[in-house]
């Protein structure tokens, strides 16, 4: 599973799908639209708020279910609630999801999500609350899901090929250790496996203020950089329409300031270097929107709070998140395993139960980013082959709605 | 190898950043240049904590604070070599 140097005099020019067949594999598993996931989840989703008790409900009857209890879906319209709908489909669709109970308060728009997670081909059936009740609905859902779990867990991993996988990554109460080694890290990781294959994603949108110059040059081509460009001027608008300060202790948060970032182009370079020095990001993505132009990194509008960005990226389908902090952000995803990573020698040691590698080593000159990108890779292929994450075993599972406007 | 107390990523950068717990004013500090792997030693004026930067060279008000060889922000209150540099000396060019 470990990776291994391409042996010298081999020939450097390979297909993407030979050299990925020569170097990395994990065990995942195969779904019915061809996709891999690293997790098999049955999943009782809400449409809507009014349904959180319901899917909980089921969840607590059929053990190894698992309710994603949100706050929205009601009286949304527009681009809002299509965001809304693409985001329940979406995760419902992630392949790490193998079965999907959908409860609703009215049949309507319950339906609306039922089918669109069913073209992905696997399990799922909706439930409405009105003209039934809460009960009547747990029972019916509960007889449905003990069902689609037990046979969930007959399937089995297959061994899958670096080419199959989608990673996503961001990074969270960022300090100057993340731009000097944690966020560096990652990009050591993405410029390893993007020749592989792998389809990879980076956000952020407004975490990109000082640096977007940089980034729109590591477009693909000039249209790519030019739909980057409208994406974040579009949010700049957005913050200088609200903003009543220079938005400092919001972004840079209270903590990035703590752990020394003073300004938001600061913060942005530093979380500019997750996308490493040479991968080329191929599309710009509409939130939680799923990549359509094959393998390579992809850039995705999303505001640069973890739980929305992650929730956003996971919706899109990707199966595992790499995430790069300095002063300890929690955060995890009820379907997406969140790996950690950091280098500040402080944050490793008061709070190793966050932690999934500790990278501090390249302050203290003891490792150099080469070594670091390959501990990543292994932590990332061990965490796919079914590795808890620390953020899972803590029972971190932080689903929440990007929301665009009021509802009506 | 010497402790390394702070590290500069670019050779056109006037801040790094500390990267050990407890430097002291007064304190030599020996810097990583990451960028051509070089060494340079400056002295601490202020108890900079770890992660937070030190000036390479003396600020003025107005200047450019490089980082990462890029505009990080501008200086509102001078800071000699030496020197704490944060959110009470610097801000943001942008919003």
């Amino acid at each position: 599973m470990a990776v291994t140097k391409r042996k010298a005099g081999a020939p450097a020019i390979v297909s993407r799908r030979a050299r990925s067949r020569d170097r990395i594999r994990f065990m995942g598993y195969r779904r019915a639209n061809g996709r891999v996931g690293v997790r098999n989840h049955v999943i009782i989703l809400p449409l809507d708020d009014l349904s959180n008790a319901a899917c909980e409900a089921v969840a607590n009857n059929i053990k190894g279910t698992l309710a994603l209890p949100h706050a929205y879906g009601r009286l949304q319209f527009g681009e809002d609630l299509a965001l809304h709908f693409r985001t329940l489909i979406g995760t419902g669709t992630n392949p790490n999801v193998a079965a999907v109970i959908v409860i609703g308060i009215e049949p309507g728009w319950t339906g609306r999500v039922v089918e669109g997670i069913a073209k992905s081909g696997k399990p799922v059936a909706g439930f409405a609350i009105e003209g039934h009740g809460d009960l009547k609905v747990i029972e019916m859902a509960s007889r449905r899901a003990q069902q689609f779990l037990m046979d969930a867990t007959e399937l089995q991993r297959e061994e899958c090929w670096m080419d199959e996988l989608w990673v996503s990554t961001k990074c969270g109460e960022s300090d100057t250790t993340s731009g000097l080694a944690s966020c560096p890290t990652v990009g050591n990781l993405i410029d390893k496996i993007d020749p592989m294959g792998a389809t990879t994603c980076f956000g952020e949108t407004t975490e990109l203020t000082g640096a977007e110059v940089e980034c729109a040059k590591r477009a693909l081509d000039k249209d790519v950089a030019a739909k980057f460009m409208a994406v974040f001027n579009a949010y700049q608008d957005v913050v200088n329409r609200h903003k009543t300060n220079d938005l400092s202790e919001s972004q840079p948060t209270k903590g990035n300031i703590a752990g020394g970032l003073s300004t938001i182009e600061e913060k942005a370079f530093g979380n500019f270097q997750k996308i490493g020095h040479r991968t080329k990001y191929v599309d710009v993505l509409a939130p939680a929107e799923e990549p359509r132009k094959g393998s390579g990194l992809y850039f995705m509008d999303t505001s640069s709070a973890a739980a929305e960005c992650v929730t956003l990226q996971a919706a899109a389908g990707f199966v595992v998140h790499l995430f790069p902090t300095g002063q300890g952000n929690v955060i995890g995803n009820p379907i997406e395993p969140v790996i950690k990573l950091t280098a500040n020698p402080k944050t490793a040691r008061l709070m190793p139960e966050h932690i999934d590698l500790d990278v501090s080593g390249i302050l203290r000159r003891e490792m150099n980013l080469d070594q670091a990108g390959d501990a990543l890779i292994d932590i990332m292929v061990r965490t796919c082959n079914g590795r808890l994450t620390c953020a899972e075993a803590l029972g971190h599972r932080e689903f929440v709605m990007t929301k665009l406007y009021q509802s009506a | 190898m010497p402790t390394t107390h702070f590290i500069v990523h670019d050779k056109a950068d006037n801040v790094g950043v500390v990267v050990v717990e407890d430097v002291k004013p007064g304190q030599k500090l020996t810097g990583w240049v990451m960028e051509g792997d070089g060494t340079i030693v400056v002295k601490a004026l202020d108890a900079v904590p770890l992660g937070h930067k030190i000036a390479l060279r003396d600020l003025k008000k107005g200047d450019t604070v490089f980082k990462y060889g890029h505009d990080i922000g501008k200086v509102v209150d001078p800071a000699g070599k030496g020197r704490h540099v944060h959110v009470h000396n610097i801000k943001t060019k942008r919003w």
